[in-house]
């Protein structure tokens, strides 16, 4: 493993360091560099610091893993891997995500997972430890988005959660009241089969960040799917 | 060159801002370290600061900083200033001579007040008074452009990287209790020194990073009220319309934000009756101050700053506090490189203000 001291290093530098090594690289002093691990596969990037936005855009394997908060666009385009964050993330994480998972221990921001998709076994997963802002899965296509709402006194989501909402799943642990959704999202209480689904990646994330699986698992989730059978022909003419 | 509505350059910005709630006066360093760590965001198209509570010696006096083209600009504008101003000082404003900051106008800086007989003869407020000797020079003098004229504040701008700017200016030298700074990638409009950021007007200055729809809306509708939109850039309407909520009409901060950063009328519908008639009150009659399209601004007033986004939050903005001293920027490694510790860093809400004052208090105008 290589360890860098980002300090004051350009973010060409300093990813052309971290594509040049063979091996895991830890990132020390880290302050706001973009783009780290773009495009990376196959190797385990650690950060101790505040990385720069798009960090792990278009993503391609391996893990990038964050001990400090994130800023914007975290994992935009992301087709393959982890990333994981001790910390809080900016807005719009899993931009357009396609492919593997994001695990943010805090809180995240506006547009968390907007137009996510899925395709065959690629299957996108965000879980959000504490609370997600406004826009939660917007556009959402395809993927899952899990808010647990841990520690959250209010609201774990924002407002305008779902919408354009047309495929994709969004669970959201013990917040049953969710008013004012799309008319083109519909809201169950996810029964334990759709809680099944989940249980891989969430037993991951409680190991990871070390939470308590069996009671998160035991709660209960709002689960918001998109309604088929009320297209959106009519979402921007009401009248 | 062409200059704004001449030319259209089809961005983003980055803002940074520090606010001592005590009042103990920061090294205009700090800011220049924040807004530097966003260098990428801007193009060097673009500058500024605004300090707050830097002119102690002269804190009763306006300070007026202005821009000439030309020393005939410079004789036709003093010609006004002397006309309505007891100008007690005046002085070129101190510079370091960098290869990065090339083209400068005669750049200088007078600390007066109005001249009592002008004054009462116009049947003006004080304020109104120097707004309206500021509106004039910058509409009616070509190559001469008062860029600033609060008390105890100043602007310093110019067309560069920002840390080049604060280089320039020697910023180093000011200490304040409050401080904006603007990294610019002007994206409608070209860069020139009139147009970097901040846009000020008495005690108020604005950063932005955004794009407004609204306006020509906007501007159309504050034109009415006797101000001059003369750059054709987005923020100086912001500037003029907190100028006329706040000092004119009265507005509370909040108020003001509220105005600019509406809710939507489904979310008033979801809000208990007395906020809801406050917030329909204020949409309906101010409707023409709306804000749409992306912004994240910060608006620097006499013993406060107010951080706003737009109520989508389509631009970023984060928040930290430590002790007495609250932060704000574009990015968050912004805020680490002058404070690595903070007690909280958060995410305001799109349309959520956060305001800090010296006093606690909400209000600008008292």
């Amino acid at each position: 493993m290589t360890i860098i001291d980002a300090g004051k290093m350009h973010f060409r530098q300093l990813n052309d360091k971290i594509r040049g090594m063979n091996e895991d690289v830890t990132i020390c002093g880290c302050m706001g560099q973009r783009y780290l691990g773009c495009g990376l596969k196959g190797k385990v990037l650690t950060i101790h610091g505040t990385p720069g936005n798009a960090m792990g855009a278009y993503l391609d394997g391996g893990s990038i893993i964050v001990h400090g908060n994130a800023q914007d666009a975290v994992g935009d385009t992301m087709n393959d891997g982890a990333i994981i964050i001790h910390g809080n993330v900016g807005d719009a994480p899993g931009y357009g995500m396609r492919g593997g998972k994001i695990y943010v221990r805090g809180n995240s921001g506006y547009r968390t997972g907007i137009h996510m998709k899925q395709h065959k076994d690629k299957k996108p997963v965000i879980i959000v430890g504490g609370s997600a802002g406004s826009f939660l899965g917007e556009y959402l296509a395809g993927g899952i988005l899990i808010v647990l709402g841990i520690g959250v006194d209010r609201d774990s989501v924002g407002n305008f959660c779902g919408t354009g909402m047309h495929g994709g799943k969004i669970l959201i642990r013990n917040h049953l009241e969710l008013p004012n959704l799309p008319e083109q999202v519909v809201k169950t209480v996810a029964t334990d089969e759709e809680k099944g689904e989940i249980a891989d990646y969430l037993r991951e994330y409680c190991s990871i960040f070390s939470q308590d699986f069996e009671s998160l698992i035991k709660d209960q989730y709002l689960l918001l799917r998109p309604d088929s059978q009320n297209p959106y022909k009519k979402l921007y003419t009401y009248y | 060159m062409l200059k704004e509505g001449q030319i259209r350059i089809p961005s983003g910005c980055a803002i940074s801002g520090i606010f001592s709630k005590s009042g103990e006066r920061v090294c205009g360093d700090k800011i220049v370290r924040s807004i530097a760590m966003m260098h990428d965001r801007s193009n060097g198209l673009g500058g500024g600061f605004a300090g707050y509570g830097i002119y102690p010696e002269y804190k009763d006096y306006y300070a007026l900083h202005v821009f000439y083209d030309s020393l005939a600009a410079k004789k036709k504008c003093e010609k006004l200033l002397e006309e309505n101003f007891d100008i007690i000082n005046l002085a070129k404003i101190p510079t370091k001579k960098t290869p990065k900051i090339t083209g400068e106008p005669l750049i200088l800086r007078y600390f007066a007040l109005p001249l009592l007989v002008k004054l009462s003869e116009s049947q003006l407020d004080e304020k109104e008074f120097v707004a309206r000797v500021m509106i004039e020079a910058n509409t009616k003098l070509s190559g001469a452009y008062i860029f600033s004229c609060g008390k105890d504040m100043g602007v310093f701008k110019a067309v560069g990287f920002p840390e080049d700017v604060g280089e320039f200016y020697r910023l180093d030298e000011y200490a304040g209790y409050s401080w904006t700074a603007h990294g610019r990638y002007p994206t409608n409009t070209p860069g020139w020194w009139g147009g970097a950021h901040p846009f000020a007007m008495l005690g108020f200055s604005v950063v932005h990073n955004g794009e407004i729809s609204s306006y020509d809306a906007n501007r159309r509708a504050i034109e009415m009220y006797g101000y001059k939109c003369t750059l054709l850039t987005d923020t100086e309407v912001i500037t003029y319309m907190v100028d006329y909520l706040n000092r004119k009409i009265g507005l509370t901060m909040s108020e003001v934000a509220s105005v600019f950063a509406a809710p939507f009328w489904q979310t008033i519908d979801r809000m208990d009756p007395r906020a809801q008639a406050k917030y329909e009150y204020l949409r309906n009659l101010f409707a023409s101050q709306l804000i749409t399209g992306p912004f994240s601004i910060l608006v620097g007033f006499e013993g406060g700053l107010m951080a706003l986004n737009d109520r989508l939050k389509l631009r970023s903005m984060i928040a930290a506090e430590k002790d007495e001293m609250v932060y704000f920027a574009s990015e968050e490694c912004a805020i680490m490189a002058i404070e690595p510790a903070p007690d909280r860093v958060w995410s305001p809400k799109g349309g959520e203000a956060v305001i800090v004052t010296l006093n606690g208090s909400d209000q600008a105008w008292q």
